[in-house]
């Protein structure tokens, strides 16, 4: 079997504030009927974690389970295990209106580490979204666009951000994320 | 600058997140209807000065369509609602009642 390679090799853009391509990552979309209680156990058998509720991100270990849309999350597990983890959600929703599809080589994962105000500002610079810490809290996720690309992302902690896109778009996403990292802080958030 | 509350994710979105899809609650005329229902279906467009349906599409978020109900000539927004109705909810339309009494839209008032 051929060695899975992230888009950008894991490059990374070292500064104050760091950007990295992590990844391979693995990631599952998972559409379906959110509030039915065997779409939750299945959810809950692959990933230990909870289906989250609106614009949230549920976490277990390295495992996570993100809000997409009323009828979509995305799933986020090592690698190695979205091809079981397919294979459980299919024979666990079989019958039910459902679609599991092993998207991870087709995404491009980021990671954006410094300071909790100045990494949020990596992102407010490129993005139409309020990002101050009142409104983008721990456990939540915003999809939006990151300047002229779609992209979705989350805190994994203050002063951690981690955000996904394309990965036909991953090195114009990454080229975003460096500038905006090396252009610096503007002291807009004030969370030090 | 348009700012929409997306009915399905609850983002307020502003218009660079957003897709215009035109004007909303058309009734689609396709093969077997008349020629005049066909081209009213086709080319035929309401084009207010003041309240406007419309549809959008969150295309930079959750993807989802909806409908918006807002003036033309002041951008205010009286609401959005879901995709899945083909006339605006009572509700929209009391919000707008409230703030352009009298209104009109097509066969909605
Ligand atoms: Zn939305």
């Amino acid at each position: 079997m051929s060695e899975a390679v992230s888009a950008l090799n894991n490059a990374y853009a070292k500064g104050a504030i760091t950007v990295q391509e992590v990844g391979p990552q693995g990631m599952i979309t998972l559409r379906g009927d959110l509030s039915d209680a065997a779409f939750g156990a299945a959810v809950a058998q692959v990933t230990g974690a909870s289906v989250p509720g609106q614009r949230k991100i549920t976490h277990a270990g390295a495992n996570a389970v993100a809000w997409m849309s009323p009828d979509e999350l995305l799933i986020l597990l090592p690698y190695a295990e979205v091809g079981a983890a397919v294979s459980s959600l299919n024979a666990a929703l079989a019958g039910t209106h459902f679609l599991a599809v092993n998207v991870s080589d087709a995404r491009a994962l980021f990671r954006v580490t410094g300071k909790p105000g100045p990494v949020r500002e990596v992102i407010a610079k490129l993005a139409p979204a309020d990002l101050s810490p009142d409104a983008f809290a721990l456990g939540d996720i915003r999809r939006t666009r990151l300047a002229q690309v779609a992209a979705a992302f989350w805190l994994t902690q203050e002063g951690e951000a981690n955000l996904v896109c394309f990965r036909s778009v991953a090195r114009y996403a990454f080229d975003l994320l460096a500038t905006s990292a090396a252009a610096g802080p503007v002291g807009f958030f004030r969370q030090g | 600058m348009l700012t929409l509350q997306c009915p399905y994710c609850g983002v307020m979105a502003e218009e660079t997140e957003l897709h215009a899809g035109g004007e909303a609650h058309l009734k689609r005329f396709g093969p077997g209807s008349s020629d005049e229902d066909f081209e009213t279906y086709m080319f035929m467009r309401e084009n207010p000065k003041g309240v406007h349906f419309e549809r959008w599409r969150h295309v930079n978020g959750c993807g989802k369509w909806f409908h918006a109900a807002r003036c033309t000539a002041t951008l205010e927004v009286f609401g959005t609602y879901s995709a899945q109705v083909s006339e605006p909810p009572q509700q929209i339309k009391d919000a707008i009642t409230a703030k352009r009494p009298g209104w009109s839209w097509r066969n909605f008032a």
